[in-house]
């Protein structure tokens, strides 16, 4: 069997170090909130739609707690008490608040217990529903198991809801196990969640509580019609991470896209928003029984992958025991990476597999997640196909998990039909074909794979050292990650991140800990 | 590879002549009519592939040797054809294509500056302009991929030659991706910047093409226009189409950095008159 000696004390300092890091930064961001956050228990207490300039209801009633200065108590208070008051439903009292006809903050207050229970009360249709159904996936993957692994994943993305579907439809019969809609680009950046069905987007399909739930029922019929269960993914990043995250757990999806740097980094969103939300979302998805996917790939197509190694995997560390501190099980885990180091570097292939194996072994129980060549795809398809053929074979030679299925025309257009299918097919083959391969063979003690791992994990080592000694804050300040520097007070999205009251109260937040801790 | 050009390089003259009879009398003339060549010369022979939303079957296979004829291939043939879903085959296929094109009567871009080697470039601006020139990059709008503005302007470059950083002769300024045209514009006035290079990779539904006006109008409004050397860049974009649209220049797939580098000192020294 493929199996690499990997040093067992250097990987525990590792992990130590990375909880240390990822620990301090809990700590330390324990007094803030955000306004993503509090839209998200708005969420839960079950307000949803959009007012008449189309701002979704929870912006509003989040704004307009900010706008006086009481957002830091937290929504829930508020909402609750006005609910009381008035003998409303949270979804009345936010439309009063749209059509500017109540003052939340200047109603009688009727004190903290019953608040709170009110409030406790108001989350719990939206909890029992999140609960239902991951009892729902567990039992419609026993209903119609996925016996193969690793898990195809590919991509749908034309900007409309409805064609989505129909694609998701098409793949999923031609083998896919995992079917993942990408956002309309730029959604990243906004502050609010759209609302509804959409049908037109760039680059990608908005990500919509409807949208998604749309996507469920297709798949879910078309799960049923093959025997095998087929899952679903979004994006959980960006300034709505929790949001996201409550819409993927009341409409099912399987996955997540929700990794713990990468809007800091790659989107130049706030360090204390980004690493708040994130933890919350993870709460989130781990209560839901989602699967999260982490974005190391992003280091391996920004910088020189072959140079990259370390920092993927110091990464992979961080977002593991972010992940935990979180509540997410390993299962719940999907570390990522991707296949780019450059194909004409003499043993290319051998040093993918070397990173590939070594990420398996270090994290034996995470549904590894590892990505196709994209960065020396060009305009010939039939050698990104070859391409695509290799990345296939390590995958299945070192028993990654979740395989997002690599196209050929990768660096031309999104996937035609057709692209979808002669990809899904090859790796079908793939997969069959090499399926007991790994199990017979062997790692030569002295050779290439073996050694480029040892220094990958040594490097790893001292990096985290170094990010221990520095504190994670500072760390991305001198560029230590992918080579992007970003400062605790610079960023999108600051605004959104305010100081904790006293006072202050989430039911959700509290209703999840208990659960998961 | 998309470099400045003479004459309009949509106009790929197809020859009105030589039909196959004629052509057979011109094989003294052969290396200026060409046909595909597959497995020897003149065979005309094209490989396709293409899905039809049609359920697999005979009246598929009849549907897409009708879909090559009117691409102008002969004899067509499926070689394969694949059931995708219910309603929906794939095909491959190969044909003859019979009318020739004549190689004399094409216009095609040609590159209108020297392909400079980076000390060249570096020599040639200390020298003649005595200080760097400061260049501005930016994926604008929603995009979000600065594959290949890092590409291009980063010190570690793309495919072993290194970017506008890396040379002596350039202050770079890349600002990213999702940069809002106003945020570009004030960034280059703030710099005071010789040149803005520009990446629009997303083009679904041509959204580029909007992003890629708006920022000329505004630079035009803010009087900056005239000022600095407008540089498009993505997979989709061609010079034709960049000077379409208002910029002095539009660099497409497989573009170096030295590209760029040598077309920037060879303009910007130019419109000095110091080349």
């Amino acid at each position: 069997m493929l199996k690499l000696n990997l040093d067992t004390d250097k990987i525990n300092r590792c992990h130590e170090l990375a909880q240390s890091i990822t620990s301090k930064v809990n700590q330390e961001l324990v007094p803030y909130g955000t306004v993503a956050i509090e839209r998200t228990v708005t969420r839960f207490m079950g307000v949803d739609g959009v007012d008449e300039e189309g701002v979704p209801l929870p912006n509003v009633f989040i704004n307009e707690l900010a706008n006086r200065g009481k957002v830091n108590d937290g929504a829930a208070l508020y909402l609750a008490n006005a609910c009381v008051e008035l003998g409303m439903t949270p979804q009345q009292i936010c439309e009063m608040v749209a059509a500017r006809s109540l003052d939340i903050t200047n109603l009688p207050w009727h004190g903290a217990d019953v608040v709170r229970a009110k409030a406790r009360e108001l989350c719990e249709e939206s909890l029992a529903l999140v609960k239902a159904n991951r009892k729902k996936r567990e039992s419609m993957l026993e209903d119609m198991p996925v016996t193969e692994t690793p898990w195809l994943y590919v991509i749908c993305a034309t900007g409309n809801a409805l064609e989505d579907a129909v694609q998701a439809k098409m793949a999923a019969a031609q083998g896919a196990d995992v079917i993942a809609v990408i956002r309309s680009t730029g959604q990243s950046l906004l502050d609010y969640v759209p609302h509804g069905i959409t049908t037109e987007g760039f680059g990608g399909t908005y990500a919509t509580r409807e949208n998604f739930k749309l996507m469920r029922a297709a798949l879910d019929e078309e799960s049923e019609k093959l025997g095998r269960y087929v899952r679903l993914v979004n994006y959980c990043s960006g300034l709505c991470m929790p949001e996201i995250a409550f819409m993927g757990a009341v409409e099912r999806l399987d996955m997540m896209l929700n990794d713990a740097m990468y809007g800091i980094l790659f989107r130049d969103i706030n360090m204390e928003r980004t690493l708040v939300d994130q933890n919350f979302s993870r709460m989130i998805n781990a209560y839901a029984g989602i699967i999260i996917n982490t974005g190391e790939d992003n280091y391996l197509t920004t910088a020189d992958a072959f140079d990259a190694g370390p920092s993927v995997l110091a990464s992979q560390f961080m977002n593991y025991h972010f992940a935990r501190n979180a509540g997410l099980n390993d299962g719940l885990i999907g570390l990522g990476h991707a296949f780019e180091i450059d194909p004409f570097i003499q043993d290319s292939i051998s040093y993918e597999l070397s990173m590939a194996l070594m990420v398996r072994q270090i994290f034996p129980d995470c549904p590894i997640k590892y990505m196709p060549p994209t960065v020396h795809k060009k305009g010939d398809i039939f050698f990104s196909h070859v391409l695509d053929s290799s990345f296939n074979l390590v995958s299945n030679l070192t028993g990654q998990t979740i395989h997002l299925v690599g196209m050929l025309t990768e660096a031309i257009h999104t996937p035609l039909i057709q692209d979808r299918y002669i990809a899904i097919s090859s790796a079908c083959y793939m997969r069959n074909a090499a399926k007991n391969l790994g199990q017979n063979l062997e790692i030569t003690s002295d050779g290439l794979v073996q050694k480029r791992a040892a220094s990958i994990l040594d490097e790893t080592c001292d990096f985290l050292e170094h990010v221990d000694e520095k504190g994670l804050f500072a760390a991305i300040g001198e560029g230590a990650f992918a080579g992007v520097k970003r400062y605790r007070t610079g960023g999108r999205g600051r605004e959104g991140v305010f100081m904790k009251s006293l006072s202050y109260f989430n039911p959700v937040e509290e209703a999840l800990l208990e659960e998961l801790f | 590879m998309a470099r400045n050009i003479e004459g309009d390089p949509n106009d790929f003259t197809v020859t009105d002549g030589p039909n196959n009879a004629q052509y057979k009398d011109k094989q003294h003339d052969s290396s200026d009519f060409v046909l595909p060549y597959g497995d020897h010369e003149n065979d005309g022979i094209v490989q396709v592939s293409f899905t039809l939303p049609v359920e697999k079957g005979a009246l598929a296979e009849e549907a897409a040797r009708q879909i090559m004829r009117t691409m102008g291939l002969e004899e067509p043939v499926v070689s394969e054809s694949s059931y995708l879903s219910e309603g929906f085959t794939f095909f491959v296929g190969y044909g003859k294509l019979k009318r020739p094109i004549q190689i004399s009567k094409l216009k095609v871009a040609r590159p209108m500056w020297d392909l400079l080697e980076p000390t060249e470039v570096d020599k040639m601006i200390k020298e003649r302009l005595g200080r760097p020139l400061i260049v501005v990059g930016a994926a604008t709008g929603n995009d979000a991929h600065t594959v290949g503005l890092d590409a291009i302007l980063n010190y570690k470059g793309f495919a072993g030659d290194h970017g506008l950083e890396a040379y002596s002769s350039f202050r770079v300024i890349n600002m990213g991706s999702q940069v809002p045209n106003e945020v570009l514009v004030a960034k280059a006035r703030e710099v005071r910047a010789d040149a803005i290079l520009v990446s629009q990779v997303v083009t679904q539904r041509n959204v580029h093409i909007s992003n890629l006006t708006n920022l000329v109008e505004l630079l035009e409004a803010e009087g900056l226009r005239d000022k600095v050397i407008l540089i498009a860049g993505g997979p989709r974009i061609t010079h034709a189409l960049a000077l379409e649209l208002g910029y002095d220049a539009g660099f497409g797939a497989g573009t170096k950095p030295q590209d760029v580098a040598s077309y920037l000192a060879q303009e910007v020294l130019k419109r000095k008159s110091l080349y």
